[in-house]
């Protein structure tokens, strides 16, 4: 059965947790997640409850998946995907109701938004299916990590210059810059500055990492 | 074994359908329970707040019965009709039509002062917005106002219920102009100090709008009940006065009659 036995935490298992974080981040490289990038990172809090969310489900997906990866119709598979994020979207949903109420206000439609993260689908669709079953959960890891990562900074920007807030603290009001005529920059709050923001964020780590750089 | 053939395909598909349908079921079942526990709670809450009582949503319960002292039931012709206000299903109520419709009101004693709130249900962006507003006696200044959301989007349209945000703004803002209904309105761009007017959210207009909507669909109805209340509470005034007067008036017939 085991051909060459791999330590758990071998320097390729690592690699599967580090790489998400700045070679092959899902939001910055890959650009998959934009939609819910963009939706939940006005306040800091929504951004952080999101991640932590994607993470159980995209961790926990993978693993099912690649238990069931030898099983799986080839034809169907999509659908079985489908099927396992959503089912788990759901069960989190539901449990979230019950006893931790506040939370699962504070998700709202969001959790309707996991279902349709395309990097969960793509991350079990490109990887899960044809790893083991501890890979799949380090990548599962790595990806919601690296995902949470960029939409953590990108709401704690627009929370700081839209609202003036951060975790709903009054930051700027703290500050007391208020008085020296700052005021909060209501576009933050708008769409279109998500887009900007990850793109700042975009271009910076190409700055840092020339690899990334497309030619021409 | 061949996993793409085609009966297995579909066996497996049949088993993962039936597999996943039974395991949601069995937890919404299992789950049901705390989660409307969850919601009731947090209507009192609401209902609570919106006379100004802030408090945690487990101690709900109890504070509830102490502060709501009445939960009607009426109807747009200003009847009081049968039944408690807290059992009634806003959102069904509403696909009724308008004459059938069974109106909730609740009337709470704080601080020795009667307050009515109206409960709200409306429509936001992206779904369901609803709340509570509380009027003081004179059924006309607005005593403080509480809204929620399903679904609005945060940081946007979902500030409504927020209080130093948005509902800050209702307090002391009236409903009427003179004897005629006018609701308030969210206004985009600021009320400029208006009475009938709160300023309304940036980037959140359509939210905004359905606050709107959702208070002068709502209020309108209640008018006529108002109405007779209010005259009942003039006549409550009136037979006051008359009691006081009656009073004076025997202690000044009794000095009378000892002069004479």
């Amino acid at each position: 059965m085991s051909k060459n036995k791999e330590k758990l935490f071998s320097k390729k298992n690592l690699n599967l947790l580090k790489d998400p974080l700045d070679e092959n981040n899902p939001i910055t490289v890959q650009v998959l997640g934009i939609c819910s990038a963009l939706a939940i990172t006005v306040k800091l809090k929504p951004a952080i409850v999101m991640s932590l969310s994607v993470l159980v489900v995209m961790s926990v997906a993978n693993v099912i998946i690649s238990l069931m990866r030898n099983l799986i119709p080839s034809r169907i598979r999509i659908i079985v995907q489908l099927v396992v994020i959503a089912t788990l979207v759901i069960l989190v949903d539901q449990f979230l109701k019950a006893f931790v109420y506040d939370v699962s206000k504070e998700l709202s439609v969001f959790v309707g938004l996991i279902i349709t993260n395309c990097i969960i689908m793509g991350r079990l669709e490109a990887f899960a299916l044809g790893n083991n079953v501890w890979k799949s959960f380090l990548d599962g890891i790595g990806n919601s990590f690296a995902y949470g990562f960029i939409l953590i900074i990108v709401a704690f920007f627009r929370e700081l210059f839209g609202s003036g807030t951060l975790m709903g603290f009054d930051v700027i009001g703290y500050l007391g810059l208020y008085e020296y005529g700052y005021v909060n920059n209501g576009m933050m709050i708008l769409p279109p500055m998500a887009l900007i923001t990850c793109g700042i964020i975009i271009w910076l780590q190409r700055i840092r990492n020339k690899k990334l750089v497309e030619e021409n | 074994m061949d996993v793409n053939k085609n009966s297995y395909t579909f066996s497996f598909a049949a088993i993962m359908v039936v597999l996943i349908a039974a395991l949601l079921s069995i937890s919404y079942i299992f789950l049901k329970p705390f989660q409307t526990k969850n919601v009731e709670l947090e209507k009192k809450q609401n209902i609570l707040k919106s006379v100004g009582v802030n408090i945690d949503r487990n101690n709900s319960e109890n504070e509830y019965s102490k502060y709501i002292t009445q939960e009607l039931v009426i109807n747009q012709e200003g009847d009081v009709l049968e039944g408690s206000a807290f059992d009634i299903d806003l959102s069904k109520e509403l696909k009724k039509e308008v004459s059938n419709q069974k109106l909730p009101l609740y009337i709470s004693k704080v601080n020795n002062e009667t307050k009515y709130i109206i409960p709200l249900i409306g429509k936001g962006l992206w779904g369901p917005i609803w709340g509570f507003i509380s009027l003081n006696e004179d059924l006309n200044t607005v005593f403080a106002a509480v809204f929620d959301h399903k679904s609005e989007t945060p940081g946007l349209g979902a500030e409504i219920n927020s209080y130093e945000i948005f509902q800050k703004n209702f307090e002391g803002k009236t409903i009427m102009e003179g004897d005629k209904f006018v609701s308030i309105v969210v206004q985009k761009g600021g009320s400029n100090g208006d009475i009938h007017k709160v300023d309304g959210i940036s980037g959140g207009t359509i939210t905004s709008d359905g606050v709107t909507d959702m208070l002068k669909e709502r209020l309108e109805k209640y008018i006529k009940y108002f109405n007779i209340i209010s005259n009942e509470n003039k006549v409550d005034k009136m037979l006051k006065i008359v009691q006081i007067d009656e009073d004076a008036d025997t202690i000044s017939n009794v000095s009378k009659r000892l002069i004479d």
